[in-house]
């Protein structure tokens, strides 16, 4: 996939990093360490994460979000991230997509929740012109009202990260491991996830969807491929990943926080 | 409409409100701000930091609010703690040097106290200064409320 040369004048530098089966948590290690210590703009790919996994939101709760007991049993991994939104559970089915920019990198946007994530939906506008009945949807990519992406950021003084985890496919088991949450958007209606989500692969390829990425932002910035090699070999000694893995023993403590106001409940009826 | 808005503007005068003339957000007289949009009440070699009233508006409804330890330092112009709104965690940065010395507990369970109080209920950190030279690179109510209106009018 090549842009001609005469298309790349006049737009920033995006440098873009293809992954495919990388770890989710190695990869917000790499995108945290972008976000902090680069001045470079970057896209990153991922295509599907091999192990199923838990995401949440860097105020996640897990007893208020998460099936505790199914999650012990079958030795999830839940980790949390440092970006903002909601929990996700992600798989090889799961194509992520994360923008990292400096705040003038693109022209007029201004550094705040809302104005990327509407700048976000006008380059996916491009991506699915033709596919689909795509919109953003308050802040969730959507075909009709079934979601397909949930997107997350984080804003520092001089730079963003917009990153989106596309469900191209996945397992109606995983959906299990995830509570309705308290805080859920409107057009949500209180249906669960099976009734909420739909698959990416019903509407466009794997391929065709990362091909179609990649040209759309080749029209707004100048993209060359970076390997990832290049930023492992220049580690930044000031620099240490707030996304963690939670520890059995926290979860354990959640699923103690669901339980005891049963258990004294119980103890208190006749 | 006129002299509603004489009213308006001798009324803000008396409370020490200064209201920019085309944006909605609030600047307080008395306070210093830098360019991040965190403001700080000086007194003596003190300061009571949080974010402005054009901050809160532009980020939406805070849901979460991260604060430091108590006894960490803090330095002007750099991250200390991040607000989460939308789906966004925001840094937020300290227009002073020194040690936090107070945090405010109540945004715990309160986050959005930065929405409805930002200058007030939603103060963020309190910090024993320790380099009183930096004030100087604050911008004064004036001058904030100008380079709010240029901010937003570039956009």
């Amino acid at each position: 996939m090549t842009i001609p040369q005469s298309q790349k004048i006049g737009r920033p530098l995006m440098k873009l990093i293809r992954l495919r089966g990388w770890p989710i948590l190695q990869q917000l290690h790499i995108e945290e360490q972008l976000l902090r210590t680069s001045s470079e703009n970057w896209c990153i790919i991922n295509d599907g994460t091999r192990k199923p996994t838990i995401v949440m939101g860097v105020s996640g709760k897990p007893a208020e979000l998460l099936e505790i007991k199914p999650v012990l049993h079958d030795q999830v991994p839940v980790i949390k991230r440092f970006t903002g939104g909601g929990t996700v559970i992600v798989d090889s089915g799961t194509i992520f997509v994360t923008f990292i920019c400096n705040k003038d990198a693109v022209p007029d946007l201004q550094p705040y929740p809302r104005p990327i994530m509407s700048w976000s939906s006008l380059i996916y506008n491009e991506v699915f012109q033709g596919t689909g009945n795509f919109h953003l949807r308050e802040n969730d990519y959507v075909f009709g009202n079934l979601k397909f992406g949930g997107n997350a950021q984080s804003i520092t003084k001089g730079r963003w990260i917009h990153h989106t985890s596309f469900l191209w496919d996945y397992e109606i088991r995983n959906m299990a491991y995830l509570k309705l949450p308290s805080r859920a958007p409107e057009y949500r209606s209180a249906r669960d996830h099976l009734e909420f989500i739909c698959r990416m692969k019903d509407y466009i390829s794997r391929s065709d969807f990362i091909d179609r990425t990649i040209r759309t932002l080749g029209t707004h910035f100048s993209v060359e491929p970076e390997e990832l090699e290049a930023i492992q070999s220049v580690p930044s000694t000031k620099f240490s990943p707030s996304s963690r893995l939670l520890a059995t023993q926290e979860i354990e403590s959640a699923l103690f926080k669901v339980e005891s106001p049963k258990s004294l409940a119980c103890s208190l009826s006749p | 409409m006129a002299a509603r808005m004489l009213w308006a503007s001798r009324a803000a005068g008396y409370l020490r409100i200064s209201v920019p003339h085309r944006g909605f957000a609030t600047v307080l007289k008395d306070l210093k701000y830098c360019d991040s949009h965190e403001w700080a009440k000086v007194e003596g070699s003190s300061a009571t930091v949080g974010i402005t009233d054009h901050a809160q508006d532009h980020l939406g409804d805070v849901v979460y609010v991260e604060l430091p330890e108590v006894g960490a330092s803090v330095t002007q112009g750099e991250g200390f703690g991040a607000v989460e709104s939308v789906k966004a965690t925001s840094d937020i940065n300290s227009p002073v040097s020194g040690k936090v010395v107070e945090v405010n507990e109540e945004l715990s369970n309160s986050p959005g106290l930065i929405n409805s109080s930002p200058y007030e209920q939603g103060w963020i950190i309190k910090v024993d200064i320790s380099d009183a030279g930096q004030l100087n690179n604050l911008m004064d109510a004036d001058k904030y409320s100008k380079f709010c209106e240029e901010e937003d009018a570039k956009h």
